[in-house]
């Protein structure tokens, strides 16, 4: 039987829902008959708009999908400009303030507390400079990822650009991919680094080589099935296919056709399509696309760059992300900033748009480590651009422990969160910062906090994954997380290990502290990464490194931050909620 | 009168009347066998996979890890409420409960 997500998608989906959403937004929130609000917010997410959780009701979440995380001069003061206009919320974030822009691990942008009746206004002002919040979520093509400085790195061995863009411009709004039976996340790769971070997406582009007709063609793999989510976590899986970058979009459309057709659509959790290729295997997924899906016959894999991959491998050399200042293809740097678990403040923001264009192109990318690059800078404007003030806070050389956090939206707002994230893991970082000395060698150190198993803070791919959890402390029960050792992406990926379990928030720090001291003291010497050290033990042992324990590190979000209706309100009970909130933000009263 | 459950967002609610009334994330408390041997299991719900409507009762199938054993496991009609003159009572997580079986004459409750 067909979930109600699939009737509601069969009624109504696509680009046909805009016009709804206009409706609605000149009729105000209270026109969403109660009995159709759950459809209504199932179909608004393909336009980008996520209703926020309990306490919250009538506040939007809004995602903007820049293919690559490429946001054109011009495109980032827009996206400030409109969070400073409309989202503000009722309450204050003790660290962010009112107003503020969340980087997201797919490079995106979140905004917060958006009223349904400002969304006409905000669409007309991001398509005014090319932007646009089309599908990044629901069930279909999501924003396209892949390496961040495509088309002016040095690393490049093909346009990763290029193919995001064309991938972008296929199927967005693409009335034949528009209603695929779950989430569809696609990477393109194009340097020998590896950082389209392929491994953990429905479908991943990978640069490779192929002897064709007595000519080398560059080009790329094709593999399928990867995903961390729900305690099924999968790299995707080569399927032994070579596409030019001409056949590229084919054969895209293909497997995105093919998923259409053959994902299970009558259970969600069993949708995605890593699990039709667990059910299939890539043998039968190759066939199946060859004798189906294209009509051209497709070439086996190329000659890959996998051994080359650098990014997030593990090695004590290897390059781990974008921060820092790097030299681009045309003699121009980029320069890579660090953005604390990816949040900018609006004041903050409107500085960095200023210094993006002052000192470089104005063009501003998103990585998918929640940072920001500014690309196209010319050498002699370095040494200003560092000495601008903004550049203190969002650093291009900031600490390891600053630098490695990344934290998904957590309790804050989000209905699957166990725990809150983003303002712990700032404290985290800033702890770790003043009371931790990283072993020696180790400039690299990634934590990664996720408040569920839906996995948005890509916790295993982490050196420490931490995932939200509970437990029982002092006889109460109290915000916890589970903590896992050892992942990370390049030649051979690794998922971390979950070796110690329901770790109190508060005495992970102390954890994290006691595991590092193991480690320094017990790494065969200097130039072993504690990725290999990780590798060379088995759990029990790691499970004796990790040492949870109280310090002077303060938790003030112990207790359970999902049953307030803003965790950091004076007042936070669920029955002090001023939503939901008509568009003046006055609160609207309940029929009870 | 038709009650109209069903799983929302990623199994993160239990809407009962198109109204997202049960969330993941909470600790219920569970009578030693029902899940596993700890007494009582405090059991953290990480998702909701199905609900149905058994008379009054609305019962949630879920995945669960006790914060004890670390029993990680599927728990199958859970009930998380019921409908009292048509509005949906939620049931508190800290009661106690048990699992109501397909046929059982009584309601599943908190106590």
């Amino acid at each position: 039987m067909a979930s109600d997500v699939e009737e509601w998608k069969d009624e109504l989906y696509g680009t046909d829902i805009r016009a709804e959403i206009e409706r609605f937004a000149e009729e105000g929130w209270e026109s969403i008959p109660d009995d159709e609000q759950d459809a209504w917010f199932e179909r608004f997410k393909w336009y980008g708009l996520y209703h926020q959780r309990a306490g919250q009701e009538s506040y939007f979440m809004m995602r903007i999908g820049p293919p690559g995380g490429v946001l054109a001069p011009g495109q980032f003061r827009r996206i400030v400009e409109i969070a400073d206009e409309f989202s503000r919320g009722p309450a204050e974030n003790p660290v962010f303030g009112n107003g503020w822009i969340d980087v997201t691990t797919r490079q995106a942008i979140q905004l917060h507390w958006i009223r349904l009746e400002d969304v006409p206004e905000i669409f007309e002002q991001l398509e005014d400079v090319g932007l646009s919040t089309v599908q990044a979520c629901g069930d279909s093509w999501r924003n396209i990822v892949g390496c961040p400085v495509a088309g002016k790195d040095k690393h490049e061995h093909v346009d990763a650009d290029a193919l995001a863009t064309d991938l972008h411009d296929t199927f967005k709004k693409n009335e034949a991919h528009s209603n695929l039976p779950r989430k569809w996340k696609v990477s393109v790769t194009g340097c020998d680094e590896g950082c389209g971070q392929g491994d953990i997406n429905d479908l991943a582009f990978e640069p490779a080589e192929k002897e064709i007709d007595g000519e080398t063609v560059t080009g790329y793999n094709v593999r399928v099935g990867g995903g961390l989510s729900r305690n099924e976590p999968r790299l995707a899986r080569d399927i032994d296919v070579f596409a030019t970058p001409e056949q590229a979009v084919d054969v895209a459309g293909g497997i995105s056709a093919l998923f259409r057709d053959h994902g299970d659509r009558e259970d969600r959790y069993n949708a995605r399509i890593k699990f039709l290729v667990d059910e299939w295997g890539p043998e039968k997924l190759r066939e199946t696309l060859q004798d189906d899906y294209v009509d051209f016959e497709l070439e086996t894999a190329g000659e890959d760059l996998r051994e080359d991959y650098s990014y997030n491998a593990g090695d004590a050399d290897g390059k781990h992300d974008h921060v820092g200042v790097h030299e681009q293809n045309d003699g121009n740097y980029y320069v890579g900033l660090n953005v604390l678990v990816g949040r900018i403040g609006v004041d903050e923001a409107y500085d960095l748009a200023d210094a993006a264009e002052e000192h470089g192109s104005g063009e501003v990318r998103l990585t998918q480590r929640q940072n920001i690059i500014f690309t196209d800078v010319p050498e002699e404007n370095l040494e200003t651009l560092r000495s601008e003030p903004v550049l203190e806070h969002y650093s291009p050389d900031p600490h390891p422990f600053q630098r490695g956090s990344i934290a998904c939206t957590g309790t804050e707002f989000c209905s699957l969160s166990i725990v809150e994230t983003k303002n712990r893991q700032v404290r985290y970082a800033r702890w770790l910062t003043q009371n931790v000395e990283l072993p020696e060698g180790v400039e690299d150190f990634h934590i990664h906090l996720s408040g569920c198993t839906a996995s948005c803070a890509q916790p295993q791919i982490a050196d420490v994954s931490l995932r939200g959890m509970k437990t029982r402390k002092d006889g109460e029960p109290v915000e916890a997380l589970d903590i896992g050792l050892g992942g990370g992406l390049g030649e051979n990926p690794q998922f971390a290990s979950w070796v110690t379990e329901r770790v109190p928030a508060d005495e992970v720090p102390g954890a994290i502290a006691n595991l590092l001291e193991n480690f320094a003291a017990e790494r065969d010497d200097e130039t072993q990464s504690f990725r290999e050290f990780v590798l060379e033990r088995d759990d029990e042992e790691l499970a004796d490194l990790v040492e949870p324990e109280e310090t002077d590190y303060e938790d003030p979000y112990l207790h359970n931050t999902k049953r307030t209706w803003y965790p950091y309100a004076e007042d936070d009970d669920l029955d002090a909620s001023p939503a939901p909130a008509r568009a003046d933000g006055t609160p609207i009263p309940s029929d009870d | 009168m038709t009650i109209a459950v069903r799983t929302l967002d990623d199994g993160a609610w239990i809407s009962v009347n198109d109204s997202r009334q049960v969330s993941v994330s909470d600790v219920w408390t569970l009578s030693r066998g029902v899940f596993c041997d700890c007494e009582p299991a405090y059991v953290l719900l990480e998702g909701f996979f199905d609900v149905d409507v058994d008379g009054s009762v609305v019962a949630a199938s879920t995945v669960g890890q006790c914060l004890e054993c670390g029993t990680r496991d599927s728990i199958d009609r859970l009930p998380v409420g019921r409908m009292i003159d048509g509005k949906f009572s939620p049931y508190d997580p800290a009661g106690v409960q048990w699992l109501r079986e397909p046929d059982a004459e009584r309601d599943g409750e908190s106590s």
